[in-house]
């Protein structure tokens, strides 16, 4: 609805060289400049009926400026010439109120990327309200069906977004692209007496072809959820624990957190001082691929201009690198590794099992399905979280389990892993199988 | 100070309407537009927001940043269906735009008509100061550097320091097809500091903050930055002397203020109307139930002076009241926007807030705390054979359906034979919600609320909000330690 007042590529690149000029007039010794425009749209069924149906359009463009090694930044939802030069001039007045910090400063141009190859990021996808509401309605009515014991649901929600996303800076780099992305989430609630349980699954692409098919997605919502009934509480003891895929990425997360240039700058990682110490089992490596083609965290280049590429991060479980942007490389006296903005797709080997390869490989154990909170200690590396989950006995599901806790020390957790399944799952930037952790104390009654 | 008494509408429409060239005509074809069918209730949501943030790492201002962010809501309301468009160009070509896909919601038929404007009486719980202009940019570094100078001074451990300052000043306007028009201008200010302390190769770290809905002066009376900046330190030596924290069911004190985030979690949200309507709550249909003992009584109240919950009204104009959740012990109200409490049959309470004009508002909490109660403090922990004292918390998160809930311990003691013990490791604290108030045995006479450094993210929309409660015992709740 919204693709004719959409600003693409092009557009974008002419605001920001536009921004930069005017940086550089106004008497910015370097600029910086990012744009992005998008449109999307979601609608949720909920009871076989409509609930929203949101139309989405966001655009926004950040500057900073140097003066010297002087930094000033600020950001604008208004990209038309007036707000423009606001915003340009707002960076320069807060960067003379800035310390001179020698780490600031644009990436250094030798590693500004060149060849930019194209990721396979855009799909769009043109879906109409009415068909999107469709795909919606099938997929909760999946869900609603599987058992007479799903009572009542949060719905069943589809969204779609599809935009431009552009950089440029005073050493002469200025590029963009055009990305999507596509998802269809589902949750609903069963009910056993007086008890209810809630659970939930998803899908999400770049390309609506890479998406699950609506019913299955609704199938394994509901599975999951009814699953959960007549669950109990553990009694406190040591285990093991096996993480499904899709929570297993949350610990290579609180890696990428820890080995952080911020972190390890401000000494806020457990990891501080571990280049080169063994992290993991020797088996264990994990690769950092940024141009895999439609990847979640795909990028040819980071949010500084700077060229990404393959390298090996974790290699026979010995930590190989930080996670750099230019600011902290400066300040730790090295080089950026092209991650200003973050991680781009970290794949995880694995040890051959499939998933029900790994419950037998635990024995007894438990499979934790829900995690909940924030008990992560960045600094210690202190784990406890809540959870919910299965009892596991003889390498089967026993009985459902929740209101209990899981606590361990990340370092002692990551040493301890004994497996990686070949399950892995691609919704997100961690590619990664479940993991299999020797033990961790478990706290119920 | 004469600008300080500017009224917040004619604030709201000198600088966003008559600055956009929109006219009233032009709201009310907009809203006329989307009264289409079955349309109950259509409304525009206004807002320009510009948000500043100063950053001190290794004793220096690194990084001043500035943001401003203007946009229109537009919603079509039928039933329990809701439409929704936004643009970030406040101009007449987008507003009727937006109004043509949110309208898409409704059935064919009749029209509805736009009832006249009617002012409503709203509150002035903060002034609408401009927080960014309230202290001058060399003061706003300078005030940053004497925390960091007092975090260094407070111990020689002390080997990293972080603090931020981050003001917001946001004009709000709302007109809706039912004659509301009503404009709220909302300062909000804060202050975070952390501290990173390292001993004998043992690292902690210490969080402390504070803010509300006022200008920057409010860290500068009485020292309140400093004072930030030793509780932070305080906190991480704390740490320091930390041993494993027990695991398993076990007696919790819980201190008073920011502790009150067990209530935000255990029951605030499981008592939001929108989850109720729909019985995906596990407080779903039990209005008059007994759901704590008879000393707890919670409300959540959005009309506290000045602080960061607070709002003169919410984010449909509705003014915010002070809402009783549970009176000694019984469910007694739900926090309603104004969907789910027309759709509920109830008055809405001015709890509808939405994180900005691209989201949709919903049932959302502002201040919620339970009242104090007739005990010592000291008297709680010495009542305490074998149990945990929590006097700080991290996040927290609940599962509203099956009232599952954590909330994180980041500076809690043993208690030994009624006495504080060692330190522990934090740990994160599980319970059920709709029986943890059950458990409540003892409830302090030391109302206090938090600092004001709350945010609660719902559906992915985030919104400050407050809390608070007396010291409480608690018997039996499960401490996630190794120990």
């Amino acid at each position: 609805m919204s693709e004719s007042r959409q600003r693409g590529v092009e557009e974008l690149n002419s605001v920001i060289a536009e921004a930069l000029a005017l940086a550089s007039r106004l008497g910015a010794s370097q600029a910086e400049a990012s744009a992005s425009a998008g449109t999307g749209l979601s609608v949720t069924v909920r009871k076989r009926e409509v609930e929203t149906l949101e139309h989405h359009q966001d655009q926004g463009l950040g500057v900073t400026v140097y003066l010297g090694q002087k930094k000033g930044s600020a950001s604008t939802s208004d990209l038309r010439p007036a707000a423009v030069e606001e915003t340009v001039r707002k960076a320069l007045s807060l960067a003379r109120f800035g310390a001179e910090d020698a780490a600031a400063g644009l990436a250094d141009p030798e590693r500004l990327a060149t060849d930019i190859p194209d990721l396979h990021l855009y799909h769009p996808w043109a879906v109409t309200p009415a068909g999107a509401i469709e795909i919606a309605t099938r997929c909760e009515a999946a869900a609603l069906d599987t058992d007479p014991r799903i009572d009542n649901s949060e719905g069943a929600s589809l969204s779609t977004y599809a935009g431009s996303r552009c950089y440029g800076n005073s050493h002469g780099f200025l590029a963009g692209y055009r990305d999507s992305q596509h998802s269809l989430s589902c949750a609903v609630i069963a009910r056993a007496g007086a008890q209810m349980e809630r659970d939930y699954e998803y899908t999400v692409a770049r390309d609506p072809a890479g998406l699950e098919d609506a019913e299955a997605v609704g199938r394994e919502a509901g599975r999951r959820t009814v699953a959960r009934l007549g669950s109990v509480k553990l009694g406190t003891r040591k285990v093991p624990v096996l993480f499904p895929a899709r929570l297993a990425r949350g610990l290579v997360g609180h890696l990428v957190g820890a080995i952080s240039g911020g972190s390890i700058y401000r000494r806020s990682s457990f990891l501080v001082d571990s280049i080169d110490t063994q992290l993991f089992p020797e088996w264990l490596r994990i690769d950092e691929l940024p141009h895999l083609h439609g990847g979640q965290s795909s990028a040819a280049y980071d949010e500084e201009g700077v060229a990404t590429r393959d390298r090996v991060l974790v290699e026979d479980g010995v930590l190989r690198g930080y996670m750099l942007g230019s600011y902290y490389a400066r300040k730790l006296g090295l080089q950026s590794t092209g991650n200003a903005g973050g991680a781009h797709n970290l794949v995880v080997n694995d040890t051959g099992q499939d998933f029900d390869g790994l419950l037998r490989e635990m024995g007894s154990g438990l499979l934790v399905t829900e995690l909940m909170g924030h008990g992560v200690n960045a600094v210690t590396g202190d784990y406890s979280r809540g959870a919910a989950g299965f009892w596991v006995e003889q390498g089967k599901l026993a009985y459902p389990v929740s209101e209990i806790t899981i606590a361990g020390n990340l370092r002692d957790m990551y040493r301890q892993i004994i497996a990686v399944g070949n399950d892995v799952d691609r919704r997100g930037g961690v590619l990664c199988g479940s993991v299999l952790l020797e033990q961790m104390t478990l706290a119920g009654s | 100070m004469k600008d300080m008494n500017i009224e917040p509408l004619a604030l709201a429409r000198s600088t966003i309407l008559d600055a956009a060239g929109i006219r009233d005509q032009q709201l009310t074809a907009a809203l006329g537009s989307l009264l289409r069918g079955d349309v109950d209730l259509a409304d525009l949501y206004f807002q320009v927001s510009r948000h500043e943030s100063w950053v001190l790492e290794d004793g220096v201002v690194r990084e001043g940043a500035y943001s401003i962010e203007q946009g229109v809501g537009v919603r079509a309301v039928a039933g329990d269906k809701t439409g929704f468009a936004y643009s970030d160009e406040i101009i007449a070509p987008a507003l009727s735009h937006a109004a043509g896909a949110a309208a898409a919601i409704a059935r064919q038929g009749g029209q509805g008509s736009v009832q006249a404007w009617q002012q409503r009486s709203s509150h002035a719980l903060y002034l609408p100061v401009d927080p960014l202009g309230s202290l001058g940019d060399e003061d706003k570094v300078a005030l940053l550097q004497s925390v960091d100078q007092a975090a260094r001074a407070a111990d020689p451990r002390v080997r990293q320091v972080n603090a931020s300052l981050v003001g917001v000043h946001e004009i709000v306007l709302v007109c809706a097809s039912d004659g509301t028009l009503a404009a709220d201008v909302r300062p909000l200010v804060r202050m975070s500091v952390s501290v990173i302390v390292e001993h004998e190769g043992r690292r902690e770290q210490g969080h402390a903050g504070g803010g509300g809905r006022t200008g920057y002066g409010f860290f500068v009376e009485g020292e309140r930055a400093l004072g930030y900046a030793r509780e932070a330190v305080r906190q991480a030596l704390v740490n320091l002397e930390s041993v494993a924290a027990p695991a398993g069911e076990l007696t919790v004190v819980l201190g008073p203020g920011w502790p009150g985030v067990l209530l935000h979690e255990a029951i605030g949200h499981g008592l939001e109307g929108d989850f109720n309507r729909k019985g995906t709550s596990a407080f779903a249909g039990r209005i008059g139930e007994e759901v704590a003992t008879e000393h707890c009584t919670v409300v959540d109240d959005g009309t506290l002076p000045n602080r960061r919950g607070s709002l003169n009204m919410d984010d449909e104009g509705t003014p915010t009241s002070c809402t009783t959740l549970i009176e000694n012990g019984r469910l007694r109200g739900y926090m309603q926007d104004r969907t789910n409490a027309r759709l509920m049959g109830v008055p809405a309470t001015g709890n509808g807030r939405r994180q900005s004009f691209a989201h949709l508002p919903m049932p959302r909490m502002t201040n919620t705390y339970m009242l104090p109660g007739p005990h010592d403090p000291e008297e709680i922990i010495a009542s305490v054979p074998r149990g945990i004292y929590a006097r700080n918390f991290g996040g927290g998160q609940v599962d509203i359906t099956s009232g599952k809930f954590v909330f994180s311990a980041s500076e809690a003691y043993l208690i030994e034979n009624g006495r504080l013990g060692a330190p522990i490791r934090g740990a994160t604290l599980i319970g059920d919600g709709p029986t943890v108030l059950r458990r409540v045995s003892m409830v302090g006479n030391d109302l206090s609320l938090d600092d004001g450094i709350g945010t609660c993210g719902k559906d992915g929309q985030s919104v400050p909000v407050g809390v608070g409660q007396p010291t409480l015992r608690v018997d039996g709740l499960t401490v996630g330690g190794t120990g």
